[in-house]
């Protein structure tokens, strides 16, 4: 028997008396704290915390060029790297199909809730402000889509723009903040023996079957997406749609305090 | 329509409960399906779906190469889904893969990691290509659903067939099968693919601006029109069939 079979034998057998690892319901999440500022040189950085899954978000501003189809618009540039030291099942390479996936999740649900004000990081038409966005993921016990978002947003909602001057962009000297509309957060559940979960751990993400990603804001769905090969019925997708507007005002507090508001 | 004209902002994307192209809100665009159009595969579909061009191709099973990608308890799906280079009304595209296809050829894999009875085919591969020769909005649900017939005429057993199709948000109101430029302007966008006996969503991603209730209305709008879906992979899978009893009727 493989330590994969025992564990997924564990955590059904656990499931199916309504038990989760750290004593959980199905919609709880872990403990979560986040740092933000931790890395000075850094616009923007956030430090979260998720259970045991440590993810660092870090914000670089940068002046280029617009995209064609938005002259005097600045632009998000997102990535996530899963680093081979976060998980012994991450591989150092180029960029997996999963580490696409997570920062297109991630942007998406940030970008479709207008979180970063685009139009004011136009300095004149051929030249913008870019943002980029780094989603480092340091140890990997699930959901690093959650943990990921919830830093973004924290990072960005603490950057400081750099000094333009004449072509030059002047790092010490700070303009005042980057400018943000409002916060977005995300819901990340994963099916595991029928179950729905909230904020699957790693355990539980190791045999979940499908796993549904939800971004809101106060009163809107911003984004989702579906991953795994598995399915989800209308029932389940109406539940988790539900539960994530439930907990956007304590995800939105847990950011507030951590950027000091 | 010139591209440049789309960037324009302030099309009016609706007028009078009617569309650009003269649809309604839950009104599809014309499609139609050809099984059965590479020699070489297993399996293949062309599709045409409004002004997408989409032909999708099935190798396998076989031996899942390299070794180390086998799993000796089912088969391993492989997908690729690329947009030719000159596929778009704009500019000439980047040949090769992009971050946007890494993760359609992701989700896409996922749909038919569902359908396909993968247990049947331990340590074998199944080999899914779907290319997109023309887009107009739409490309990952039209090549699921192509690539949904390639499988089926290949005779690997699925335990249904998948449709997809894209639900949108105009102005507020939900409708269905948003071509390019009523993406661009809409405030959301919706892919869904489903497997129709059991009503089990295997493709869902979204990003825009939805209440629950348009999101509840939409998927009632992508369950009707994929009835119509259905049917009409259904039909593409017995016409070569039906040719051939003619013949000798």
């Amino acid at each position: 028997m493989s330590i994969k079979m025992i564990t997924e034998e564990y955590v059904s057998e656990r499931l199916k008396k309504g038990i989760r690892d750290e004593k959980r319901g199905h919609f709880d999440y872990r403990k979560i704290s986040i740092k933000t500022g931790t890395m000075p040189n850094a616009e923007g950085s956030a430090d979260v915390q998720l259970g045991n899954t440590r993810v660092l978000v870090g914000v670089k501003i940068d002046i280029g060029e617009p995209m064609p189809d938005n002259p005097g618009e600045g632009t998000i540039i997102t990535s996530a790297e899963l680093l081979p030291m976060a998980s012994e099942n991450f591989e150092p390479g180029p960029p997996s199909p999963e580490s696409v996936e997570v920062s297109r999740v991630i942007d998406r649900g940030i970008r479709a809730a207008g979180v970063v004000d685009t139009k004011s990081l136009g300095i004149d038409e051929e030249t913008v402000w870019n943002v980029y966005l780094d989603i480092y993921v340091l140890n990997y016990d699930g959901n690093i889509f959650d943990a990921g978002s919830l830093g973004a947003v924290a990072a960005l909602l603490t950057s400081k723009m750099p000094k333009y001057d004449n072509g030059k962009v002047i790092r010490d000297e700070k303009m005042g903040r980057l400018k943000t509309n409002g916060i977005s957060t995300s819901c990340t559940f994963a099916k595991v023996s029928g179950a729905i979960l909230l904020d699957p751990n790693g355990n539980e993400e190791l045999f979940a079957a499908s796993r549904l990603t939800v971004s809101t804001d106060e009163n809107r769905i911003r984004a989702m997406q579906k991953g795994l090969g598995g399915y989800f019925t209308q029932n389940e997708l109406d539940k988790a749609i539900d539960v994530s507007f439930e907990k956007f005002g304590a995800l939105r507090s847990v950011i507030k305090e951590s950027i000091g508001d | 329509m010139k591209s440049d004209d789309i960037m324009e902002e302030e099309i009016e994307l609706m007028k009078n409960g009617k569309r650009l192209d003269g649809r309604g809100p839950g009104d599809l665009r014309p499609m139609s399906i050809t099984a059965n159009v590479i020699k070489n595969a297993n399996g293949s579909a062309y599709m045409e779906w409004g002004n997408n061009r989409i032909i999708a191709a099935v190798y396998g099973p076989s031996e899942a190469l390299p070794k180390h990608t086998a799993n000796p308890d089912k088969a391993v799906v492989k997908c690729r889904y690329m947009m030719a280079p000159f596929s778009s009304i704009s500019e000439h595209g980047r040949p090769g893969m992009n971050r946007r296809a890494v993760e359609i050829s992701k989700v896409t894999r996922e749909v038919f990691e569902h359908a396909i009875l993968v247990d049947k085919f331990p340590g074998c591969e199944i080999n899914i290509y779907i290319e997109i020769l023309q887009s107009d909005g739409g490309t990952r649900a039209a090549g699921i659903t192509c690539a949904a017939v390639a499988l089926a005429s290949s005779g690997i057993p699925m335990r249904d067939m998948p449709y997809s199709v894209s639900a949108g948000n105009i102005n507020e109101t939900v409708v269905i099968d948003l071509n390019m430029i009523e993406d661009m302007a809409s405030d959301a966008d919706m892919p869904v693919a489903i497997l129709p006996r059991n009503n089990e969503v295997v493709l869902l991603q979204m990003d825009g601006s939805f209440t629950k209730e348009q999101f509840d209305s939409a998927m009632e709008l992508i369950r009707k029109s994929g009835e119509y879906i259905s049917n009409l992979q259904k039909k593409a899978l017995k016409e070569p069939y039906e040719k051939i009893i003619d013949r000798y009727a």
